[in-house]
């Protein structure tokens, strides 16, 4: 990585005059976004009125002065300003886009507000912590991501065997690869009915019929929890095994032959050329799908939201379809945004430790 | 007929066999998964073809079991006979598939872009902001991906009222480019790194800017890179249906919005929810098909460093 950077020093002479233009044009922007949201924030005080509807006015303000961020790092630094334009943009955007909204988030969460409540917001301290803390549902939801994040492990073995098959010698190798991704490129809402809500329907749905021809009687997939819960499972897995399955397999095809080769002079069979050789050399690639994927996971929503919504009885909720749930059943904004909040916690420190442990584990073997 | 004089030993004959079996156990695993990868596609589409009767009796092929009929793709307004004339429903089903069509091209495009220009950056030159050097760039932007939506999306809803971009497209737009672009990145990044910089080195000595070697030199060797960029965020944007749901209504909701507000009502009509299915999942398949190998290796960059 760092052999690959450009070296390119070119002459620049930046004269202060044009220094301070460019200090003036970040700083002229910035007063003239200041004065815009000062005068908005008057108005919603109701303090004065200038006539705004929107909060508008203070966007494109702010527009104007990340533009004129972006110019004054050419005027004022030139050649180095030019290459900090390459990635000032993108942080620009993610910054404003995350940045500030979480912020605004987090002073949502310590508030209470119901949007369909007369009242509006009211700051109200920790209740929404304590709320959540004898909120069992959504314990309850945050158990079942830890019991859907464990299905992973099932979803990674079915992945590595089709990519095995995959990179073997086998014919129509392209068809067997479009229609093993085919899944994946199908929106989970599209699965929901596909699946979830045609073919698994109890009278006349085929995997119904076929568990009744099995011998099942009255095959039901989303009665007793348990069942609703592995269903879930399945489903997303069905949408979700190509991802892996394609990344894995990209790892396979990066090993060496020569390797495989070797081990197969040396007189290993296939199943401990597999463990000794195939399996650690492709530990790396394995932590990057397994992590990606669990990001994923822990995303998952939109298929508990259309099959189940949560049900039975919570047993299929996730932490994001039941916050859904709290909103738009609901309209609970101050408590729902808590309830994510708390949640992305949980996750960063959950995906800082086993970033920890798959560094450590996964570096030596490499 | 002569007496065979060369036979395989006992051993060989014994080795073929296992080949068989093997072979044999894994064209049959292969076949089984591509059935239960394509049954319910093939299921979704014949039943946009079915009448009630057949739906129920549980006929599974066209034209033996029962006989094609358009009455699902009525519904929507697109089967033959409906296609001429006027038709509420296609006008509903084009403005979301519009809708969905423009809110994941164009931002699709726009990461793409901004995420390309950023990968390019930060694989080619030394940054400081403050503390944060290269890798803690990266790493910030990579870590945008771990961020659940659940998270944004209360707040997004009362910022996008106060700013009046509630069920506009812009505000999908902004909002989905800020999902893929942590993907983008990180494909791209993996794209340029490989590109030597010789390249550059050449074209800035023979007078270009770095601007300018960028867009001439660059950018037509990262071409399969971004493609490959582009179509998953494509397949991310179009399908993506959590903040569609909240955070529009009436004019900008996009298909899946349209999808799963049509499940929900009782006493689906299983063939009109068939042809809408099908027609929301049917421009993926294309893609699909046709853009697999770019897919594949989109995936593929982000898996071996």
């Amino acid at each position: 990585m760092s052999g690959n950077e450009l070296h390119v020093v070119t002459a620049d002479t930046i004269t202060p005059a044009r220094k301070m233009m460019g200090r003036g044009l970040v700083w002229g922007s910035a007063a003239i976004f200041a004065l815009v949201a000062t005068l908005q924030t008057l108005q919603t005080t109701g303090r004065a009125d200038f006539e705004f509807t929107t909060w508008r006015p203070t966007l494109y303000a702010y527009l104007f002065w990340a533009t004129c961020l972006c110019i004054s790092q050419v005027v004022t630094r030139g050649e180095q300003g030019k290459r900090t334009l390459f990635v000032l943009p993108a942080a620009l955007f993610v910054i404003s886009l995350t940045v500030f909204p979480l912020l605004f988030g987090l002073a949502i969460a310590f508030s209470d507000w119901n949007l369909s409540s007369p009242t509006g917001r009211t700051f109200n301290g920790f209740d929404n912590l304590r709320q959540m803390w004898h909120d069992s549902f959504y314990w309850n939801a945050l158990v079942n991501m830890v019991w859907y994040t464990l299905a992973i492990i099932v979803e990674y073995a079915i992945a590595f065997g089709l990519a095995l098959l995959l990179a073997g010698q086998i014919r129509a190798r392209k068809f067997f690869r479009v229609a093993f991704l085919l899944p994946l490129m199908l929106s989970p809402v599209a699965v929901s009915w596909m699946i979830g809500k045609s073919m698994l329907e109890a009278r006349f749905g085929p995997i119904s019929r076929l568990a009744r021809w099995i011998g099942v009687e009255n095959p039901s997939f989303f009665e007793s929890p348990w069942m609703a819960k592995a269903t879930i499972m399945v489903l997303d897995a069905w949408t979700f095994i190509p991802f892996m399955m394609i990344m894995l397999l990209a790892g396979l095809q990066a090993i060496p032959k020569e390797l495989q080769e070797a081990s197969k002079v040396d007189g290993a069979s296939g199943w401990n050329s597999f463990w000794e050789i195939t399996f650690p050399l492709m530990l790396p690639v394995t932590v990057t799908a397994v992590l990606i994927r669990i990001i994923f996971k822990l995303k998952l929503a939109d298929i508990v939201i259309n099959t189940t919504a949560g049900g039975p009885g919570g047993a299929t909720d996730t932490v994001t379809s039941f916050i859904f749930r709290e909103y738009r059943d609901r309209s609970n904004v101050g408590y729902g945004t808590m309830l994510a909040m708390v949640y992305l916690v949980a996750i960063v420190i959950f995906m800082t430790i086993l970033m920890k442990l798959a560094a450590r584990y996964a570096k030596p073997q490499t | 007929m002569s007496q065979q004089i060369f036979h395989d030993s006992d051993a060989d004959r014994g080795f073929q066999g296992k080949w068989w079996a093997s072979r044999i156990a894994i064209y049959s695993v292969l076949i089984l998964w591509a059935v239960i990868c394509l049954f319910p596609i093939y299921w979704t589409l014949t039943t946009s073809f079915k009448m009630a009767p057949d739906v129920m009796k549980g006929n599974m092929i066209p034209w033996v079991d029962f006989t094609p009929k358009w009455k699902g793709w009525e519904a929507i307004g697109l089967s033959p006979k409906t296609l001429m004339q006027e038709s509420t429903v296609r006008a509903e089903f084009m403005k979301r598939f519009v809708n969905s069509a423009i809110i994941a091209l164009s931002s699709s495009a726009l990461a793409v872009a901004l995420g390309s220009l950023a990968a390019y950056g930060l694989s080619r030159f030394r940054f400081k902001f403050g503390f944060m050097k290269n890798d803690d760039i990266s790493f910030f932007f990579l870590s945008q991906l771990i961020l659940p939506p659940v998270v944004l999306a209360l707040p997004f809803l009362v910022l996008y009222k106060e700013l009046a971009l509630l069920d506009t497209r812009i505000g999908l737009i902004l909002l989905y480019t800020l999902t893929v672009l942590p993907i983008v990145i990180w494909i791209m990044k993996d794209q340029f790194t490989t590109i030597p910089t010789e390249l550059e080195e050449a074209a800035m000595v023979d007078g270009l800017g770095i601007w300018g070697a960028f867009f001439t030199i660059i950018l037509p060797i990262a071409a399969p890179g971004m493609v490959a960029a582009f179509i998953l965020s494509l397949v991310l944007t179009w399908n993506e249906y959590f903040f569609a749901a909240l955070l529009t209504s009436t004019h900008t909701s996009t298909l899946p919005v349209m999808v799963a507000s049509q499940t929900g009502s009782q006493g689906i009509s299983w063939w009109s929810m068939a042809a809408l299915s099908f027609a929301a999942i049917l421009p993926l398949i294309v893609i699909c098909v046709a853009l697999e190998r770019y897919i594949i290796k989109g995936m593929a960059a982000g898996a071996i460093k």
